[in-house]
């Protein structure tokens, strides 16, 4: 097993793009759930309007990059409207299954065939990043040294993906010590007692809704131009639990805490992941065919996600006392 | 903290661990059966099906066809001469169905009754099968029986969602937990009948029988083994919905795991029944039949017998069923042993209806909730009748929308419904926050 190999992928897990983009996802989501108390199962699909509506903007509308991002973060807008104006009066379960449900159908309209022309269909879009490309500053070469080397235009992919981390995290930081911020904490440990002070609850729950929905948008974009492509099948039901478990690793009410979180799964997944590879090619663990060992990851998910919710429900960053899970 | 939720920490934790061991133990149960799969397919890889789609002479662009076989299922679609292949896996015989939806517009098959043919790959290495086109001669089916037929399947759907969905509804009523596991229970019954019937060649009868035992058992042993530790430490209910999400995913590939992608083909053939405009075989009937005598079985277990009365109370308010003596633990884990066999039968039917693959249960968990939901949580009633209105959308919004929105459509009326009515058709009102 070639373990130098193995730790290289890892590393490079660390600050590739798509932990950019779930980092991102998490982010948003630590707006909804950690500090606002909103159990918003459907993530996935903010991150998929955010996707799609920076690919049609580019095809469809043939806008330039620019404006389609913005395309997709106003689309991402008038989604957090539509999910949220009838179910936000929910109770959290009910809230779960309706975000859940709300995400399969943006999923299901995307596959369907009768708005392939826009949207794909099954096979989805692509080339729509070329003016993407085009906006790469930096010559053509490679940069870096050790596992962190790129040709120029994954350097520029991870400067703009990275960048767009750093400045939601600023954003949500900044925010979230605002009094308006100070009410959102307040929602989630009680909604009443709020309420009684004559805030508008369902005002700031919407405004919660949508500013985590265009941060997970802007994920969605950094998703697919790194992908160069946009498929109905990225963002399943699985794309949320990753979320999920990214942000329960890290700390649902901490701004570090997704950031953090993202690295520190992809890379120990990765990791897991390659080991268990190396294995069973070196024909240690024989009950696994390589196919198998993609599956796997899905596994150490699954219990991932349990393990964290029952022994550490707080994240590694978290305070035991913000994370009550009410309800 | 809870000086309470100290203790059972360790149990827990042992728990958890047992999980990741039993996974291990699954495979040490069938020694390399994965592996001697991969080597069959080695040696067989220059078998071969292949046809030619032609219109008036001329090869046909862009036709998908589909093949399935023992385990195996696989799209080929026409190049610009007509012209597929496909590579199976092993010797058999395999079924070629041409998909209608594909054909251009105005072009039908010659035989509009034949869309499947056979591919018979026993002796040979290559097969040939061709599906010759011409006019369309399909005739229109009128909207009534269009609609006869749609309302038929969406019941057929509705009582299968039912047992499944009383289930879920039982398990949230007693404990509160929203069972995102649920969909995999419903998988493993129609696995481990394929397991029984279709590889172990047992009897029909007897492989159910097995199947309503063991997820039966499942159900006990998830309340045992996971549940139960988990109430004990006082975990909150959204923490313990998070659970399932996870318990879901890890169950979920180990189904894929164990038994594979591929779709599980359970039944054999069935013969065809017809009732006026509406053509359906044998066992969707004898399904629809055991489902409404299960429904109505279940219905007269909570209204007539003790146990059934005493899962109500619990239902409806715990602490003070267990303040007139009833043993509420003892409630719950006969509802998750009910909820485990109903959820296996739900399984077996749909698996001899519809076949089945590891992701068989948790495409149709939304519809579960939806019903759920649409009924009012926690309310047995109301899961059938959500699961009724469900079933009923699925099928008939296929007149009107495309086939493959029925889904979304029925998740549609699920947030319409909760926009209108939030706590559902029969629910009570203090479910809303």
């Amino acid at each position: 097993m070639d373990w130098l190999a193995i730790f290289n992928l890892a590393l490079g897990e660390l600050i590739s793009p798509l932990t950019a983009a779930y980092i991102l996802c998490a982010l948003g989501l630590a707006v909804h759930f950690g500090f606002t108390g909103l159990m918003n199962f459907g993530q996935a699909a903010f991150a998929a309007v955010g996707a799609y509506g920076l690919a049609i903007g580019i095809l469809t509308f043939s806008m330039p990059t620019w404006a389609a991002v913005l395309f997709g973060m106003a689309c991402a807008v008038v989604f957090a409207l539509i999910l949220g104006i009838p179910t936000l009066r929910l109770r959290a379960d009910y809230l779960a299954i309706v975000t859940i449900a709300a995400a399969e159908i943006f999923r299901y309209l995307m596959l369907t065939s009768g708005f392939s022309g826009v949207t794909g269909g099954s096979a989805g879009l692509s080339a729509f990043n070329t003016e993407f490309r085009q906006l790469n500053p930096f010559p053509d070469g490679n940069y870096g040294f050790g596992p962190f080397t790129f040709r120029e235009e994954e350097l520029w992919m991870r400067i703009v993906g990275w960048s767009a981390v750093v400045l939601a995290a600023l954003f949500v930081m900044f925010v979230m010590r605002s009094p308006w911020g100070r009410v959102l904490r307040g929602i989630r440990e009680d909604e009443d007692a709020v309420r009684s002070l004559g805030k508008n609850v369902f005002a700031y729950k919407l405004q919660a809704l949508i500013i985590g929905g265009v941060i997970a948008a802007l994920g969605g974009m950094i998703f697919v131009l790194n992908l160069s492509n946009v498929q109905p099948a990225s963002w399943g039901t699985n794309f949320t639990f990753m979320i999920w478990t990214v942000l329960l690793l890290g700390g649902a009410a901490t701004i570090l805490g997704p950031i953090v979180g993202g690295m520190l799964f992809f890379l120990l997944l990765t990791l897991t992941q390659s080991i268990i590879g190396g294995l069973v090619d070196i024909g240690v663990i024989n009950f696994l065919s390589p196919p198998q060992v993609g599956q796997v990851r899905f596994l150490i998910i699954g219990l991932a996600l349990m393990a964290l919710v029952i022994f550490r429900p707080q994240g590694i960053f978290g305070n035991k006392k913000e994370m009550q899970f009410n309800g | 903290m809870n000086p309470l939720s100290l203790s059972p920490r360790r149990p827990l934790a042992i728990i958890l661990g047992a999980l990741a061991v039993l996974f291990g133990l699954l495979f040490s149960a069938v020694p390399a059966s994965a592996a001697d799969e991969v080597a069959a397919d080695t040696d067989a890889t220059s078998l071969i099906i292949k046809g030619k789609v032609k219109n008036e002479g001329i090869g046909v662009a862009d036709i998908v066809l589909k093949v399935s076989g023992p385990s195996f299922k696989a799209e080929a679609k026409t190049d610009a001469e007509g012209l597929w292949t496909i590579n199976v896996p092993t010797k058999g015989k395999y079924e070629v169905e041409i998909d209608l939806e594909s054909l251009p517009e105005g072009v039908g098959l010659r035989d509009p009754e034949t869309t499947v043919r056979i591919a018979d790959l026993t002796m040979v290495q290559t097969a040939s099968v061709l599906f010759p086109l011409g006019v369309d001669t399909r005739v229109e089916t009128p909207l009534l029986d269009q609609i006869a037929i749609r309302a038929f399947a969406g019941l057929n759907l509705g009582l299968l969602l039912a047992i499944a969905a009383i289930g879920i509804s039982l398990i949230f009523g007693t404990t509160g937990l929203s069972n995102f596991a649920h969909g995999e229970m419903v998988t493993f019954g129609a696995l481990t009948t394929w397991l029984f019937y279709a590889i172990l060649d047992l009897p029909l009868i007897l492989s159910a029988v097995i199947t309503i035992l063991i997820s039966a058992a499942f159900g006990w042993l998830q309340d045992a083994g996971l549940w139960k530790p988990l109430r004990g430490r006082r975990l909150g209910l959204n923490q313990m919905m998070i659970v399932s999400i996870g318990f879901g995913i890890f169950l979920r590939y180990i189904l894929l795991i164990f038994f594979g992608g591929e779709t599980k083909v359970i039944s054999g053939e069935f013969q065809a029944v017809e009732i006026g405009p509406v053509i359906t075989t044998v066992n969707s009937i004898g399904s629809m039949a055991i489902s409404i005598v299960t429904l109505a079985a279940v219905a007269l277990f909570l209204t007539r017998t003790r146990i059934g009365k005493a899962t109500r109370a619990v239902s409806d308010n715990a602490s003070l069923a267990a303040s007139t003596g009833i043993d509420v633990e003892r409630i719950i884990r006969i509802v998750w042993v009910v909820a485990g066999a109903l959820t296996g039968l739900a399984g077996i039917l749909y698996g001899l209806q519809f076949q089945a693959n590891w992701l068989t249960g948790f495409q149709i968990l939304l519809l579960l909730f939806a019903a759920t939901t649409l009924g009012g949580l926690g309310t047995s009633l109301g899961a059938t009748v959500g699961a009724l209105i469900i079933g009923f959308v699925v099928e008939l919004s296929s007149l009107v929308l495309p086939a493959d929105l029925k889904y979304a459509a029925s998740l549609i009326i699920l947030i319409l419904v909760l926009l209108v009515r939030p706590q559902g058709v029969l629910g009570k009102k203090q479910r809303i926050g």
